[in-house]
């Protein structure tokens, strides 16, 4: 491998993450499980877009319409190299991995469930991959199994095959947005198949973080966020086996979708359009693009080996400064966790940890990060997460720590 | 920046530290009303009985962030013995000072009537949380408990 990443130098790519906000107060952003910074590169590849390349996709015939389509069709490309998917086709840009989720309920799920058909999930999974779900319990009555956890926060596979016994899709995360557990999810993915179901990745944490390979995963539906990979809001992806993707209902009616509209009827468009009705978020699949290119020069395998690294110093330094008073949600064992970090002090409600985080410009998030059946299966409301990626350092640990402490000394005074 | 001493008082620590009406109440005669905020996950059961129109108990479980916790253990205590149309009033007082109470401080055309009404209302330690005002995501952890209130009154209400 090459020298590791310095979280130190590649902060200085980011606009927003200099030292300073605009009114003198410090930043520490540790939210990026939320969504992460974006650096200059993809800034400007949006702002190129619309400054030299602009105009709707895959209609004009003038030059300025197939640029702007070339850029929007390059994205898919890349998102395609990016997770190892053996077909560009295969690349379905959405709103976001909720859409995502949703398309996949509303359309295979549509077609292909109905009362009393299975889908397993896990007790981990975030609202995104749990309420599609519920809504085809309750207008269809699928039923719904769940993987529990193990008492070290990773999902009990020892009656995997009870569990998938029957099922239809098996549905899960590759890593917790509260926890950061990654889950295996081949074995999963065998599992789901050696039942005859397919099985569906909730990749939202995993891919801005690891590298992602859909052929070396065996998962047959992968969806991500554009957004906590670099790029902007408002795109997503789902990616599918193309034999499933051709043989599922359209999602969306409208524009783009379609072969031929007649008075009395309609055909549909071909792989990827077929689920992209409408004006697609252009700019936005080229941000994501820019922000893919910039994790890819950084190295994949150099991001997560920062992140386990940081990780690691986050647990001993934190560990070592408050004891048992502080409790971490998440596995101990490195090689099977991401850096998001979910806090809870014995005196101190996560809110208001937050709250005088803040005061000494530390961004974390509290709450119970979309993710309430988790924390009912925890115990706990509510964690304050702090969520590590490739622009922070220990110095940021540091300030995490330094920061919890005056917490304490603020409500124990 | 407003500094943490505006929004954690001591009182509001000490309510937080040691809530009032902490607990449960045998349902019935007591209507068990649940409040969440869906943003955070602050959970506030009431548990509200009424007699003759008056709050005669009220208790509160669940569990939250020192701001709801303390607002609900304040609001217990202030409504006790109040008549519906007491706690509807303190209720309004309180959400004003909440919201509306800011922006008429700021010089903005405040209703003087209403002004002149909220004055007559004695708020007491309820008045700690002004400061909440300036962290505005911190609002609703205030207020929580009191629209759950509201809500149990109207379940009670509609049930009797």
């Amino acid at each position: 491998m090459d020298h590791p990443l310095d979280g130190t130098v590649v902060k200085k790519d980011f606009p927003l993450l200099g030292d300073l906000r605009p009114d003198g107060s410090p930043l520490v952003y540790l939210d990026s499980a939320s969504s992460a910074q974006k650096p200059q590169s993809v800034l400007d590849a949006m702002d190129d877009l619309y400054c030299t390349s602009y105009a709707n996709v895959h209609r004009g015939v003038y030059r300025l319409g197939v640029e702007a389509t070339d850029r929007y069709e390059g994205a898919r490309r890349t998102v395609a190299r990016f997770i190892g998917a053996p077909h560009e086709r295969e690349v379905i840009f959405t709103k976001n991995v909720t859409e995502a989720m949703n398309l996949v309920a509303r359309t295979w799920g549509a077609a292909n469930l109905g009362a009393g058909d299975v889908v397993v999930l896990s007790d981990m999974e975030h609202h995104a991959n749990i309420v599609p779900w519920l809504m085809l319990a309750e207008s269809v009555g699928i039923e719904l199994r769940w993987i529990g956890l193990t008492d070290d926060y990773q999902l009990d596979l020892s009656n995997l095959d009870q569990l998938v016994d029957g099922a239809k899709l098996v549905s899960v995360t590759a890593m917790s947005n509260v926890l950061g557990s990654i889950t295996d999810v081949r074995t999963i993915a065998d599992a789901a198949h050696s039942a005859g179901a397919l099985c569906m990745v909730d990749a939202a944490q995993w891919v801005p973080h690891l590298p992602t390979d859909v052929v070396a995963m065996d998962c047959d539906f992968l969806g991500f966020t554009g957004h906590k990979v670099l790029g902007p809001t408002g795109i997503g992806v789902l990616w599918a086996r193309s034999e499933i993707l051709d043989a599922m209902p359209a999602f969306l009616g409208g524009g783009e979708m379609i072969r031929d509209v007649r008075k009395d009827g309609w055909t549909v468009n071909e792989l990827p359009w077929k689920f992209e009705a409408g004006t697609p978020p252009i700019a936005e699949a080229v941000g994501l693009a820019a922000g893919i290119e910039y994790l890819e020069t950084l190295g994949m395998d150099r991001v997560r080996a920062h992140e386990v690294d940081l990780t690691a110093y986050a647990l001993d330094t934190l560990t070592a400064r408050f004891g048992d008073t502080l409790t971490i949600h998440g596995p101990s064992d490195l090689s099977a966790r991401g850096g998001v970090l979910s806090l809870a002090l014995d005196e101190v409600h996560p809110h208001d940890i937050s709250q005088v985080l803040d005061q000494h410009g530390v961004c974390v998030r509290a709450g119970h990060h979309c993710a309430k059946p988790l924390m009912r299966e925890l115990g706990v409301g509510a964690t304050a997460r702090a969520s590590l990626y490739v622009y922070n350092d220990r110095s940021d640990v540091d300030a995490l720590a330094d920061a919890l402490a005056a917490t304490v000394e603020f409500f124990t005074l | 920046m407003p500094g943490l001493e505006d929004l954690y008082r001591e009182i509001i620590l000490d309510h937080y530290r040691n809530p009032r009406n902490r607990g449960e109440l045998p349902v019935p005669p007591a209507h068990r009303t649940e409040g969440f905020n869906p943003l955070c996950g602050d959970e506030v059961v009431v548990f509200l009985e009424l007699t003759d129109g008056k709050v005669t108990d009220v208790r509160i479980a669940g569990q939250g962030c020192s701001i709801s916790q303390s607002s609900a253990s304040m609001m217990s205590s202030a409504v006790k013995g109040l008549s519906i149309e007491e706690v509807a009033r303190l209720t309004r007082a309180f959400k004003d000072m909440m919201s509306i109470h800011e922006s008429s401080l700021e010089g903005a055309d405040a209703d003087s009537e209403a002004e002149s009404e909220l004055e007559e209302i004695e708020l007491g330690d309820l008045e700690a949380l002004r400061g909440v005002v300036k962290f505005p995501v911190r609002i609703k952890c205030a207020t929580l408990s009191w629209n759950t209130l509201s809500q149990a009154i109207e379940d009670t209400l509609a049930d009797s």
